[in-house]
């Protein structure tokens, strides 16, 4: 029970999102649903090779949903597929409170969520974005 | 308030959480707690069908329980008052069974869209399977209903009209019994939902003329696990089983059966007889405490949050501005925020309510809004306990990183 969760770095990038855009040429589009409260994001990536060259998501969610999904482009354009699995893994971790205190270091920004481990009936918020991304990274592998 | 009602209920006297989720489940008291348990401690046996004296206790205790529940909603006799699960299992039986059997290809079924998904799925169910017209009633953007609108929804090949006399999301009062009367008029039968209803207001079947009338134990400081459908004798005679098997025949061969009277016919399997007993001691209580006592504390509460709220910029209350057309059920919103962060800066300070789509997704969407976070008050809530939540409510935006 903690509302520390709404920090500067998450309300930041819930208020001011710097990927929440359309991006009509994306190479993947794949659509995440939160079944738990019906909010929806829809991923989209465009790549370079094994690189993700940009990214973006559109769509409408709570402010754990929305900041860990920008959180998360931010991180991952630049690098290559299997580098975004391997922190998306990472995320899934931290947020089972499974993580170490590096390899939450690790996850720079992210990490702003890690406490969602103490609050089970948000994980599904703070995982859509990476849930999604891996899926549409697996999909295109 | 008389305080000493908040020790009746252990989780509320325990000061654990502000708890303004009432809609969603009442509080027991310990009464309940205490008539559920003892009926597993000194009564158990499995009710209507041993002849030693424990099966025959067991049975008094289970039908003591419909006693009570007739006389309550005023129903004509024992026959009328099916023990279910909830109003869910309520209302599908009367899908299933009337619904099935009695609507025809080209007959219209009449919706509110104000309705909970288990007032409104089994009629979609029950019109397509039978090749049948669902048309939906719309209410007043402010949740008022237009009587002229139901005058002329309602239809000489209507067959059937479903809605809740309370709006779960709304909190405002139907007039059920003037769309009884309309919809005898045209030869329809009423299915009432009841579940928000009756734990706020006394109920009186015979006086609302409704056909059938559902509610759910556990909002009415009962149980779970155990719900009521009334439903009119020569209407429930004419109707076949919902579920067959056990504890519902009065012979059977391998050919087939001879069902029993009612209200067994609608009771198959082993009943929930503990559930019917904490029904009866929570009725008991309801009727102790007295409706005007709890209707007088939830809308002194009631008022006092839709005020606060109103009072907060950005803040926005569904439905009617007046409480008196809330029945303690007070939906709102909040400007840029997601209802689930709303309920999280509750949460966390201590307040328990419900946000998202309170099972009523057609109405909300028909409203405009999305998902929405609902306090819901009963006479055991506080004036202090309405401060606290409004206390949160004002720093919700500011938490989310809007400075005004």
């Amino acid at each position: 029970m903690s509302s520390n969760i709404y920090n500067e770095i998450l309300t930041e990038h819930n208020i001011r999102p710097e990927f929440k855009y359309d991006m009509e040429d994306a190479d993947i589009v794949l659509e995440g649903v939160n079944p738990s409260c019906g909010d929806n994001i829809w991923l989209k990536l465009k790549l370079d090779g094994d690189v993700i060259a940009d990214g973006s998501f559109i769509g409408t969610g709570c402010a754990i949903s929305q900041a860990s999904a920008d959180i998360m482009l931010g991180m991952i354009i630049g690098k290559k597929k299997d580098e975004a699995l391997q922190m998306a893994e990472l995320f899934m971790k931290m947020i089972k409170g499974e993580a170490t205190d590096e390899e939450i270091d690790s996850l720079e920004e992210a990490s702003a969520l890690k406490d969602i481990a103490h609050m089970p009936a948000r994980v599904k918020c703070a995982v859509l974005g990476w849930r999604t991304l891996k899926e549409a990274i697996d999909n295109s592998l | 308030m008389d305080m000493d009602y908040r020790q009746d209920f252990p989780l509320i006297a325990s000061e654990r959480t502000i708890y303004i989720d009432n809609a969603a489940t009442a509080q027991r008291p310990q009464c309940v707690i205490d008539a559920e348990m003892d009926f597993y401690m000194n009564h158990n046996a499995n009710p209507l069908r041993g002849t030693y004296p424990l099966s025959i206790e067991a049975t008094d205790v289970y039908e003591n329980a419909r006693k009570t529940v007739k006389n309550f909603i005023n129903a004509d006799s024992l026959a009328e008052v099916i023990f279910t699960r909830n109003t869910s299992e309520s209302i599908n039986l009367v899908a299933y069974s009337y619904g099935l059997s009695k609507i025809e290809e080209g007959d219209e079924v009449v919706v509110s869209i104000m309705e909970h998904h288990s007032n409104m799925l089994p009629w979609q169910m029950a019109a397509r399977q039978k090749k049948a017209v669902l048309k939906y009633l719309y209410c007043e953007k402010d949740g008022s209903l237009d009587m002229n609108k139901v005058e002329s929804l309602i239809t000489d090949k209507t067959k059937l009209v479903a809605i809740t006399q309370v709006s779960n999301v709304l909190g405002r009062v139907n007039d059920v019994k003037t769309i009884a009367e309309i919809a005898h008029k045209r030869g329809a039968v009423i299915v009432v939902d009841g579940a928000q209803s009756i734990p706020h207001m006394p109920v009186d079947v015979k006086e609302l003329d409704v056909d059938f009338f559902a509610f759910s134990g556990h909002k009415l400081y009962g149980p779970m696990g155990i719900g009521v459908l009334y439903g009119k004798k020569e209407l429930l005679e004419e109707m076949p089983p919902f579920l067959t098997g056990g504890e519902m025949i009065d012979s059977v061969t391998i050919d087939g059966a001879v069902y029993a009277e009612l209200p067994h016919k609608f009771e198959a399997g082993t009943v929930n007889a503990a559930g019917a007993a904490g029904l009866d001691a929570a009725i008991r209580y309801v009727q102790s405490v007295g409706y005007d006592y709890m209707r007088e504390r939830e809308l002194a509460v009631t008022d006092r949050a839709v005020k606060g709220l109103l009072d907060i910029p950005h803040v926005h209350v569904i439905g009617s501005e007046k409480a008196d057309e809330h029945t303690g059920i007070v939906t709102f919103t909040v400007d840029d925020v997601h209802p689930h962060d709303v309920s999280e800066v509750l949460i966390s300070d201590g307040v328990s309510v419900r946000a998202g789509h309170h099972c009523a997704q057609p109405l909300l969407s028909y409203l405009g809004v999305n998902a929405t976070t609902r306090a819901s008050f009963m006479f055991y809530n506080t004036e202090k306990e309405v401060d606290a939540f409004l206390a949160s409510v004002k720093t919700v935006r500011e938490r989310l990183g809007y400075h005004e």
